[in-house]
């Protein structure tokens, strides 16, 4: 989840009152967000360099509010988006209608696209705010929301890369290309000299902020790159924008692109841009608007948000989407019965406009959602929103009235049988993990790698991770050896499944449950660990069947001593063996004293 | 005989005043009448004082001496009245006696040597140096004077001594009965156990552990939740399948592909078997409808979606990928039965691991499939299930899941940390989850989950988790693990 951080006192005039922490914690609770942490400025620094924390000089720091918000909703990454959310939800704000500035057609900014850029990043939005007032405070919460976006929505610039530009120093139209690296050369923003594409990406690999976003296009024959009409570079997207349109706190009117990988997300994150800031703008939640031109041969494109291209495209798309829900579709899933003239006024604290929609016979509501809320997907969305405004706490509690019965896996009441049966035996249970390295699964237990048992990890974060295990026996050894100075004999066992590969299976494997047994002590306790098996087969045993004589036969397994083995068989199939662990094993282990080891397929025996 | 002695001593006479001289007269070791009257006093016996004296004791050469004589004496003694060679001398006597003995007869002027060989200078000599010497071993003053040599030839040292004055105890008897330690099929044969005293037990040693078998704590609990479901109706799922495809384990869920959770950062991707091979193809088409444009009146995603993202396999991030394989089959039956299933089994997250998160845990889930859930019914059956674990109060906070709608996080007020803890997830399951499964358009789901060592650690007070799962928990927590008493309140 997002964490965004806010000043307490700004967060506090932006509501119009102050609250006590335990107080913004119940209103937080309520409306779904959570106060995180509570710092300061200095303290995130202290915290960043790992420094002693200092004496708190009280009330020379700003208090900060780290507050974590909801995944899908990016119009609570700011300051501006949750003051607004809270202040309408506790009635203090009505809702906003963010609206285009009207302009003529043939004025309004284009960008224009070239085909090139259907190879590395095919869309592009924008849009333009004119008139803002920038003050230290929500300069840097505009700086902030884009960092925000840019690691949440935009996946880290890969789907979508915010760029914003000080619009009095560049000149429309502007052009959306695709060219070499070497016929691309700007100053790039925080330098002043001028850098060629190619070589500006080998000067970031070293720049601790940017390089995690080379990959992106590093691999690419052509990059990305917005000119304007004098072919100023305004930005190197997803990488840097331009020196010489660097906005700053005297910027009066923005300009705005997202260039993308996927043009439903460009067009979330430009909206949240526009509808955030264009609260300072002087006329306040107004737009103007940008045209997007695709070239003639992108119009038959299928593109899967707006189907088939057309070849102008007006952004940002402030369209309101309207869904017209039957009030039961809202009261029924919650529990609750309310009537529509309750509901609208539920529906607005969460900045949803909503009628009655009239003439249907049955009641029903028209709900209005605003281009800040994305994450409103379904009817089933508006009912949650509905549920959140009455308060979960006043939702009485009801018994689901669907009569069942109660029932186990047969395999794992099974294996919780067998478990008794070895614990009564005198086993202590123990509990390994199923990821082990590739050299515990193999070499360690003597063990040579086919290739067609052992499932492997692709994106191992370390050797610990690298396959699943085929079998129980390094995890039993690795719990010994944890434990190696306690009391002898040890006894202890495992009942727990492996994974194996299994062409028979949708996926290409299939789980096993195993039961697993080590005996440990100065001497082998092979006869120990015989006796075991005898125990097991003797309880699985089934009323009526013939008994299981002759179930051993000696075996030669690497991972045990030579003529110290058996293979068990049961039904004419080897489910299992057993014997004195070998001592090169034992070496690998690290473990002193000779050990006696069984494992069996318990599935096999159900 | 030490225990005759003393109880003996005391049937006629009032007390021991010094047991050292007691000792010391009836001729027995300090040290064993010591465990004698601490055993006596054990029982009551007798009256016990401790005190302590310093006095003079013999050294080992010291020891030596008292019996044997001092070497200067035993050297006279060798040396005939019509003298010795030195040589015959010191055949006659041992190597330290000569040596020593010479050098302190000489000075004391009882012996000459000269070439001509050892001559006695003086016709008798007392040994005065033994005589000093048993003295003090028997306890006996000897004259400050009479020590300076002694001290001066470091024979004796000063050390303190322990000794008790003595008189009859509570339960004073002039003889004890032999107290026996264990009753015996012999005592029962002969019939002496009416006459036979027995010892009393010292409670207070360390018990020898008994040979035992043990179960795991972290599945003692799972054990004991599992009866919570079955007690509530509900059936267990088939769970035994680490490998999953992505499809099953996300887009099923409504869970688009540039999520967060199917980062390689998150998930455990597989190289072998890399993707998988078999996906029902009515049911893709449909998942990829709802992702791509929308249906059953959603907007979807509106994305590309890709069929090879969805081939993809992994080690389950979460059980709800059993949920939704469960869920579809259940579409799939010719008419709708409504159903309660459970399930507590291994996940897997390729995330960093700490103290409190491990690559794999393990998975609680709860869910009910019926027509016309509300999320009233939902609050109701999170309340019974964990008031049963312990937590009656709860709160619902509200928060985002990709295939859930409403999404809630459960809270539990926590009596000892006196605030309310996050204990698990919860929420109905999304129509776009649902219906291209085939489910009834009224059937809803309600669902929650949580993690099996968060609650286990919380109730046993574990702060590690590796102290709970894995190689490197200690045999000594399995084994002192109480039971687990979830479920009995």
């Amino acid at each position: 989840m997002p964490t965004v951080s806010v000043g307490r006192d700004r967060l506090f005039q932006a509501l119009g009152r102050s609250y006590t922490q335990e107080e913004f914690e119940e209103l937080c609770f309520e409306f779904g967000i959570e106060l995180d942490d509570v710092t300061t400025e200095k303290e995130i620094i202290r915290k960043e360099k790992h420094l002693e924390a200092e004496v708190r000089e009280e009330d020379e720091e700003e208090v900060i509010y780290k507050i974590e918000v909801a995944a899908n909703r990016y119009d609570l990454l700011c300051l501006e988006g949750i003051a607004r959310a809270l202040r309408i939800f506790i009635g203090k704000e009505e809702i906003p209608i963010y609206k285009f500035r009207e302009i003529p057609r043939e004025s309004m900014l284009q960008i224009n696209v070239t085909k090139a850029t259907s190879k590395i990043r095919p869309y592009v939005v924008g849009a333009v705010l004119r008139g803002v007032s920038f003050n230290r405070a929500n300069y840097n919460s505009f700086i902030d929301l884009q960092d925000k976006l840019h690691q949440n929505i935009c996946r880290k610039r890969t789907l979508v890369a915010i760029g914003t530009h000080d619009l009095d120093t560049i000149d429309a139209p502007f052009s959306y290309e695709a060219l070499i690296p070497q016929d691309i050369t700007f100053t790039p923003l925080k330098q002043v000299k001028s850098f060629r594409a190619d070589e500006l990406l080998e000067f970031y690999r070293s720049d601790l902020k940017l390089k995690k976003f080379l990959h992106i296009i590093e691999n690419s024959p052509v990059y990305p790159v917005i000119y304007d009409r004098n072919r100023t570079v305004l930005s190197l997207p997803p990488i840097i924008n331009g020196a010489h349109s660097a906005i700053s706190l005297r910027t009066k009117n923005v300009f705005i692109e997202c260039t993308a990988t996927d043009l439903t997300k460009a067009k979330i994150v430009l909206n949240t841009m526009v509808t955030m800031f264009s609260e300072y703008c002087d006329s306040k939640f107004e737009v103007e608007p940008v045209e997007v031109v695709y070239p003639d041969d992108r119009q038959f494109e299928d593109c899967a948000s707006e189907g088939i291209f057309k070849g102008k495209n007006i952004y940002p798309d402030l369209a309101v989407t309207v869904m017209d829900i039957p009030l039961s579709v809202i009261t029924c899933p919650i529990g609750i019965s309310l009537g529509v003239a309750e509901v609208i006024p539920l529906l607005n604290k969460m900045q949803l406009h909503a009628k009655e929609k009239l003439g249907t016979g049955n009641y029903a509501i028209t709900v209005h959602v605003p281009p800040t809320r994305s994450d409103i997907l379904h009817p089933c969305d508006v009912m949650e929103d509905v549920a959140i405004a009455y308060g979960y706490d006043k939702i009485p509690k009801t018994k689901p009235k669907c009569m069942t019965t109660g029932g186990q896996q047969p395999l794992n009441v099974f294996s919780d049988k067998i478990r008794g049966e070895v614990s009564r035996a005198g086993y202590m249970e123990v509990l390994t993990w199923l990821l082990c390295s590739h050299e515990e699964n193999f070499a360690m237990v003597k063990r040579k790698d086919d290739g067609a048992k052992a499932v492997t990890i692709g994106n191992p974060r370390s050797s610990e991770f690298e396959v699943v295990r085929t079998s129980l026996m390094p995890g039993l050894l690795k719990t010994l050896k944890h434990n190696i100075d306690h009391r002898r004999p040890i006894k202890i066992f495992e009942a727990g499944d492996i994974v194996c590969l299994d062409g028979t299976r949708d996926v290409g494997a299939s789980n096993n449950r195993r039961l697993a047994a080590l005996y440990c002590n100065v001497t082998s306790g092979f006869e120990e660990i015989l006796g075991l098996v005898m125990r097991i087969m003797q309880v699985v045993q089934k009323p009526h069947e013939p008994a299981n004589d002759n179930f051993i036969r000696p075996s030669n397994e690497p991972e045990f001593f030579p003529n110290r083995q058996c293979y068990i068989i049961f039904k004419e199939k080897q489910i299992g063996a057993f014997g004195v662990v070998h001592p090169e094993v034992l070496e690998k282990f690290g473990i002193p004293d000779p050990c006696t080891f069984v494992e069996i397929d318990i599935q096999a025996l159900l | 005989m030490a225990e005759d002695s003393i109880l003996g001593f005391l049937q006629n006479n009032e007390a021991i005043s010094d047991s050292l001289q007691f000792a010391a007269s009836a001729g027995i070791d300090h040290n064993e009448l010591e465990n004698v009257i601490k055993s006596l006093r054990g029982f009551e016996i007798v009256d016990a004082q401790e005190f302590q004296k310093d006095r003079w004791f013999l050294k080992e050469e010291g020891k030596t001496y008292a019996r044997e004589g001092s070497p200067e004496v035993q050297l006279f003694n060798a040396v005939p009245p019509d003298g010795i060679s030195r040589e015959e001398l010191q055949k006659k006597v041992n190597p330290t006696v000569f040596k020593i003995g010479s050098s302190w007869a000489v000075k004391k002027k009882l012996v000459e040597i000269g070439r001509q060989g050892v001559s006695r200078k003086v016709e008798y000599v007392e040994d005065k140096i033994q005589g000093f010497l048993q003295q003090i071993e028997k306890g006996e003053v000897v004259d400050e004077k009479d020590l300076a040599e002694l001290k001066n030839r470091k024979l004796i040292e000063f050390r303190p001594l322990k000794g008790y004055s003595l008189r009859k105890g509570p339960k004073y008897v002039s003889k004890r009965k032999k107290a026996a330690t264990d009753l015996t099929r012999e005592h029962l044969l002969r019939g002496d156990w009416r006459d036979l005293e027995f010892k009393e037990y010292n409670l207070s040693a360390q018990v020898q552990p008994i040979q035992i078998g043990y179960l795991q704590p972290l599945l003692k609990v799972r054990d004991a939740i599992q009866s919570i479901f079955l007690q509530m109706g509900f059936e267990e799922m088939p769970t035994n399948n680490y490998v999953e495809s992505s499809f099953w384990n996300f887009d099923a869920l409504f869970q688009p592909q540039q999520h967060p959770a199917r980062d390689s950062h998150d998930t455990f991707f597989l190289k072998v078997p890399s993707s998988t091979r078999e996906l029902p193809e009515d049911y893709v088409a449909k998942v990829t409808r709802v992702h791509e444009s929308g249906d059953y009146g959603s907007l979807g995603y509106r994305y590309k979606w890709k069929r090879e993202e969805a081939d993809k396999n992994l080690l389950r991030t979460h059980t709800t990928a059993v949920s939704a394989r469960m869920l579809y089959r259940l579409a799939q039956q010719k008419s709708f039965s409504p159903k309660r299933y459970y399930s507590i089994d291994r996940v897997f997250r390729n995330e960093a691991v700490d103290r409190t998160h491990l690559a794999e845990f393990h998975q609680i889930e709860g869910l009910i499939c019926d027509r016309g859930l509300t999320l009233g019914d939902l609050f109701g059956v999170l309340e019974d299930f964990f008031a049963r674990l312990g937590m009656a109060k709860l709160r619902f906070k509200p928060a985002y899941n990709p295939y859930t709608e409403p999404s809630m996080e459960i809270f539990s007020y926590h009596e000892g940390l006196k605030k309310w803890v996050e204990v698990g997830n919860s929420g109905m399951f999304r129509p776009e989850m649902l219906l291209p499964m085939g489910l009834p358009e009224d059937v809803s789901v309600i669902a929650w989950g949580l993690s099996l060592e968060r609650p286990t650690m919380i109730l046993y007070g574990i702060d590690n988790i590796r102290d709970l799962f894995g190689p490197k928990v200690d045999f000594n927590v399995i084994k002192n693990n109480p039971i687990c008493r979830l479920g009995l309140e």
